[in-house]
């Protein structure tokens, strides 16, 4: 039984996480971290999931690493870090993740709600990368992922001063995708998340490719990558069930094949 | 924590909070700002607490900031008033504004500088008929703060904002009310008393709706028609969620008097 989350299933297809450190605004320690990578890890084997949400608290997503734990380390312990390994687990998942993120999204909590696919933050949400203000810096592709997100200037600036931005900022620069009411923000991810969970399941994790792909390859390769997975789409039984479903007017039935 | 400059207590859900320097005519120092700032703490950890009243004591409501705290003498290096309105009157104003329940604000007196702009940041303004509004910045160099040149365009239009605030003219309780700034003028003796009434009675409605009625006005003075819309489509989704609505119904259909209790 994990200790630092609970995992509900509200929807059929649709995994709820809900990061539960309340003691400490949901810091990320090792033992949350490591939940959480088990927990995706299941989730991406079992077909019945199709889509997970990940959230935390309304005070806090995540308020960051957890600076106890993190001060314990010397240069060989971060040399060593399992933490390493959860992080690479979670960037790995196959599946869409969707991240609702209410109250404090900073240091570890900003970078864990990056690597989810979707963003959907209440109005009071906070983003930021605070490292450096303890002289040191992001170190879970805060500086990576912010960048793409955002673009340079911005970035930069909350890299570089540590100070947040609110949700709706977030919303201009492109970091979250829909902002809303604090108390209805699981909710509208929820109901990303079922929707999502209609679609084919294959045509959704290769269209999550490659528009992951679009971030860290040239277009040719992206859109070499494009077709390919286009291509592989075309054997598959529920491209003909969603085409002949379309032709007849009815939804579709898809079944992962 | 033991106030110095305010007076503050809960009774019977309502929050009574008191700025108390009339010899400055209530004046904001820092004192007082983190006076104030604490009493807010209080009460929103406070379930019990379903209004706020804000007044002041003495002849004055609130004069603004105390200039003798900011005294620049000649040569001195100029101050960063940026700074004093990034760390008190901003947090002071989005408070008031983001409270989940009512504020009213009773105006007793001369309501000046920021002082004159802290009520625009409440819900439901009454003013003594002797109070008046002075937009004093232009005199002394200064723009409005506190919010004030946001709300003031919006409450009595472009026009009269500007006139009130680069004249710096005083303007009355009765014009204030009659262009639309406040809500009530009521003569000076039943001030307070009305206020309290006013304040007894939101203490007994359905407060997180009342909350929900004040997010969703403030929010459209910023939004579009359409996403008002979905704000309200939102807003009137977690209302219909709370046990006061359901009350509501309930009392509607069996012709009783609802018993809300605020969530």
């Amino acid at each position: 039984m994990p200790h630092t989350l609970s995992v509900d299933a509200p929807d059929q297809g649709v995994r709820l996480i809900t990061l539960q450190r309340p003691e400490a605004l949901n810091a990320l320690n090792t033992q949350l971290l490591s939940e959480l990578a088990a927990e995706l890890d299941a989730a991406e084997r079992d077909d019945a999931i199709r889509v997970v949400v990940i959230t935390g608290s309304r005070k806090a997503f995540a308020a960051g690493a957890d600076i106890k734990e993190m001060a314990e380390r010397d240069l060989v312990g971060i040399l060593n870090d399992p933490r390493l390994a959860h992080w690479q687990r979670i960037s790995r998942f196959v599946k869409p993740l969707i991240a609702a993120v209410n109250g404090f999204a900073l240091g570890g909590g900003c970078e864990l709600a990056m690597h989810a696919d979707i963003l959907i933050a209440g109005e009071d949400a906070r983003f930021g990368q605070p490292e450096i203000n303890l002289g040191i810096m992001p170190g879970a592709g805060g500086t990576q992922r912010l960048l793409r997100a955002v673009g340079k200037s911005l970035a930069m600036q909350m890299v570089l001063s540590g100070e947040a931005i609110d949700a709706r900022h977030a919303l201009r620069a492109g970091l979250v995708s829909e902002v809303t009411q604090p108390e209805l923000t699981v909710e509208r991810a929820l109901a990303i998340a079922r929707v999502i969970a209609q679609k084919a399941p294959l045509a959704v994790r290769l269209a999550k490719e490659a528009l992951l792909k679009a971030e860290d390859t040239d277009l040719a390769s992206g859109l070499r990558f494009e077709r390919h997975a286009f291509t592989l789409l075309a054997g598959t039984a529920d491209r003909e069930e969603g085409i002949r479903a379309f032709q007849e007017k009815r939804r579709p039935q898809f079944t992962g094949q | 924590m033991h106030f110095e400059h305010i007076l503050f207590s809960i009774e019977d859900g309502v929050a009574l909070l008191s700025l108390n320097r009339p010899e400055q005519l209530n004046s904001f120092n820092a004192q007082m700002h983190s006076e104030v700032r604490e009493a807010l703490k209080q009460l929103r950890q406070n379930p019990e607490v379903r209004v706020l009243l804000l007044t002041g004591e003495g002849r004055g409501f609130c004069a603004g900031q105390d200039l003798a705290d900011r005294n620049v003498a000649p040569g001195t290096e100029a101050p960063d008033l940026g700074e004093s309105i990034e760390k008190f009157y901003n947090p002071l104003i989005r408070a008031l504004r983001d409270l989940p329940l009512p504020v009213i604000c009773a105006v007793n007196g001369v309501a000046a500088g920021a002082g004159a702009n802290i009520p625009l940041a409440c819900d439901l303004v009454l003013a003594a008929r002797s109070a008046s509004f002075l937009q004093a910045f232009c005199k002394i160099g200064l723009i409005p703060d506190s919010g004030g040149t946001w709300s003031l365009p919006r409450l009595i239009g472009l026009a009269r904002a500007k006139a009130l605030t680069l004249l710096g003219e005083r303007l009355s309780a009765e014009q204030a009310e009659r262009w639309g700034l406040i809500y009530r003028v009521v003569d000076d003796a039943n001030l307070r008393d009305e206020a309290l009434k006013l304040a007894r009675h939101l203490a007994t409605q359905p407060t997180y709706g009342l909350a929900l009625i004040k997010r969703s006005l403030n929010a459209s003075l910023n939004n579009g028609f359409d996403e008002q819309l979905d704000l309200e489509r939102d807003l009137q989704r977690l209302a219909g969620r709370s046990e006061d609505y359901r009350e509501g119904v309930a009392a509607f259909m069996a012709k009783r008097t609802p018993a809300f209790k605020g969530h």
